[in-house]
């Protein structure tokens, strides 16, 4: 299986875009080489606006862009992205629901080595909680390319949290991306776990660990947090005998919580005990390796296996 | 000169008929920012009346555009709006209500002829900036003028938009500071101190120009000053009065965001009635 990057990905979709549609423009805080912006900033500099250290003035900037008709992608990382300029995002970007497009890169733990600061656990929660915000979260770097070509044609402001480091391709480089729909990635008779980002292969992985014991997994990406697509969590939990949901980021307002809030509130069959995997309440921390800190925080196959089988206990 | 003395005759006319609009929207009883929708009263009157490209259509894409990054003093937008035709009386009557398309706050998307959504202090020079490097992508002749207040220049985002905007060298856009010196609390000197504002521009690279924000052709000559300046934006110090124009308020924190009594807004009503014989 190989890996790739999703920030390259957002750096190549950013710049086909670039040379597809000339309303798109891009902004970034000094980390565009992190966030592989600087690849559209290369080709279009007139389009592309280096903001320097300064968060909360890159997003507003970027709201007066689209206000003249622009279509703004602001980088720089997850934390920096969300948290930091929370407020801009709400009040200069999310009231009036403009086009801009924001990503959070290195989010979740995936920049290990950085640490608490660097770690984006609550950006999911806090992108959710806005009206008029969309929340989307690739797997690997095709669904990111195609992702980043989506927000384009998305109507209003975006959120993309994407990894850092290289992650396995899962997807089919020629399948459709659909917004605001889960997709079923393995099918399984007993159980489902929902997960996000690259915890969708990590999950994968456990479902085949689990196979081995006579547990059917069934493996449910969820690629589009809001609008959460809660038809198809009811439909993929219904008849399941437990759920699992698997996320790089807090357990508290995240994509478990989504799915939790579609499951409490649909048929009573689809009402399966579910257990939320996660960061439980704590930040992040500095690590050597990926898989170091993945372990760490119990998001390991394994982890994810064991977890399973508690929930059809 | 790009004006006469007949058009600041007909400014001040204009201002005064704002000013009434401004307290039709708050009659007594009716909480409401008088102060420093009045101190920038001025500037807006000849923001909109004389000198920016203004059309019957708030969205005409040729227009200026103009941002209050105060954002609670729209009340001196939404005074100018009747006259330009974006509202009506019958809507001032209805500001900040359930069903009224005038909100607490600038919306774009109550408000025909407001730009973007401002009130949360300290955005509105970001937003006005982007719209300026906007503009500049798209080849575009129009500008964008930012109005803020000088209790808001406490907000760091200010100076992280004004650092931007004089890297950018964005010509097209002017901040326009209402330096009236009180804010919500008390005077902007005892909330917290922030003296030397026109050396503070300066040495962000900005081309400066200090007025008095009530006195039309110094206002005038400011903005034209502001047009012709190439290669930096400008910053318009105005130096106003909080309440101007209402004698009980002017210069009080108290009127910051109040509702007058029956007494005062009888004396309001004098005032702009005042105002209008003068001018």
């Amino acid at each position: 299986m190989s890996k790739m990057n999703m920030r390259k990905a957002y750096g190549e979709a950013l710049l086909e875009l670039g040379r597809e549609n000339k309303r798109i423009v891009a902004l970034e805080a000094d980390l565009g080489k992190s966030t592989m912006s600087n690849m559209f900033g290369g080709e279009f500099p007139e389009r592309y606006f280096q903001m320097g250290i300064a968060e909360a003035n890159m997003i507003s900037t970027a709201a007066g862009l689209a206000l003249t008709g622009h279509i703004a992608y602001a980088s720089t990382f997850a934390v920096f992205a969300s948290g930091r300029p929370y407020d801009q995002i709400r009040s200069s970007v999310a009231i009036p629901r403009l086009n801009v497009k924001i990503c959070g890169s290195s989010a979740g733990l995936s920049d290990f080595g950085d640490g608490k600061t660097h770690q984006s656990v609550d950006d999911i929660a806090i992108m959710r909680v806005l009206p008029n915000m969309k929340v989307l979260s690739p797997v690997d770097y095709y669904e990111t390319k195609k992702m980043v070509r989506a927000m384009t044609e998305i109507d209003g402001p975006c959120y993309i949290r994407v990894n850092r480091n290289d992650v396995p391709v899962i997807t089919d480089p020629d399948a459709p991306f659909e917004f605001g729909k889960v997709k079923q990635m393995r099918d399984g008779k007993d159980a489902v776990i929902f997960a996000t980002g690259f915890m969708v292969y990590q999950s994968l992985e456990a479902a085949k660990l689990l196979e081995a014991d006579g547990i059917g997994a069934k493996v449910v990406n969820v690629n589009t947090i809001k609008p959460l697509d809660v038809a198809g969590v009811q439909a993929a939990a219904k008849g399941m005998k437990g759920a699992v949901t698997v996320e790089e980021a807090s357990v508290i307002g995240g994509m478990g919580s989504a799915v939790c809030e579609a499951l409490a509130e649909g048929p009573a069959e689809s009402r399966v005990k579910t257990l939320r995997m996660g960061i439980q309440d704590r930040f992040g921390t500095s690590a050597q390796k990926y898989d170091e800190l993945l372990a760490e925080y119990n998001l390991t196959p394994e982890d994810i296996a064991k977890t399973v089988r508690n929930a059809l206990k | 000169m790009s004006y006469t003395e007949k058009d600041i005759r007909e400014l001040r006319k204009i201002a005064a008929t704002l000013r009434g609009n401004l307290i039709e929207m708050i009659p007594a009883g009716k909480v409401g920012h008088l102060g420093g929708s009045s101190s920038i009263m001025d500037v807006t009157a000849a923001l909109y009346f004389k000198h920016m490209k203004v059309f019957d259509d708030p969205k005409d894409p040729r227009r200026d555009r103009c941002v209050f990054s105060k954002g609670h003093a729209v009340l001196a937008q939404y005074a100018a709006f009747v006259e330009l035709g974006y509202v009506s009386h019958e809507d001032l009557h209805k500001v900040k209500t359930l069903d009224g398309t005038l909100q607490g706050h600038p919306d774009m998307d109550h408000t025909p002829g407001i730009e973007a959504v401002t009130g949360s202090l300290g955005q509105g020079l970001s937003v006005s900036l982007g719209m300026a490097l906007g503009l500049r992508v798209d080849g575009s002749a129009s500008r964008v003028f930012a109005i803020l207040g000088d209790g808001e220049l406490a907000e760091g985002q200010i100076w992280e938009a004004a650092m931007a905007a004089a890297a950018y060298g964005a010509d097209n856009l002017v901040a326009i500071v209402d330096l009236n010196g009180v804010q919500a609390t008390d005077t902007v000197d005892k909330v917290l101190a922030n003296p030397n504002q026109a050396a503070k521009w300066a040495a962000f690279g900005w081309n400066v120009i200090e007025i008095d924000g009530h006195d039309f052709a110094q206002i005038l000559d400011a903005l034209d000053a502001a047009a012709a300046c190439k290669g930096k934006p400008t910053a318009i110090i105005a130096k106003t009065v909080k309440g101007k124009g209402f004698a009980f308020a002017e210069g009080k924190a108290a009127y910051h965001n109040a509702a007058m009594n029956e007494a005062e807004y009888a004396q309001a009503l004098e005032c702009v009635k005042k105002m209008k014989e003068e001018a």
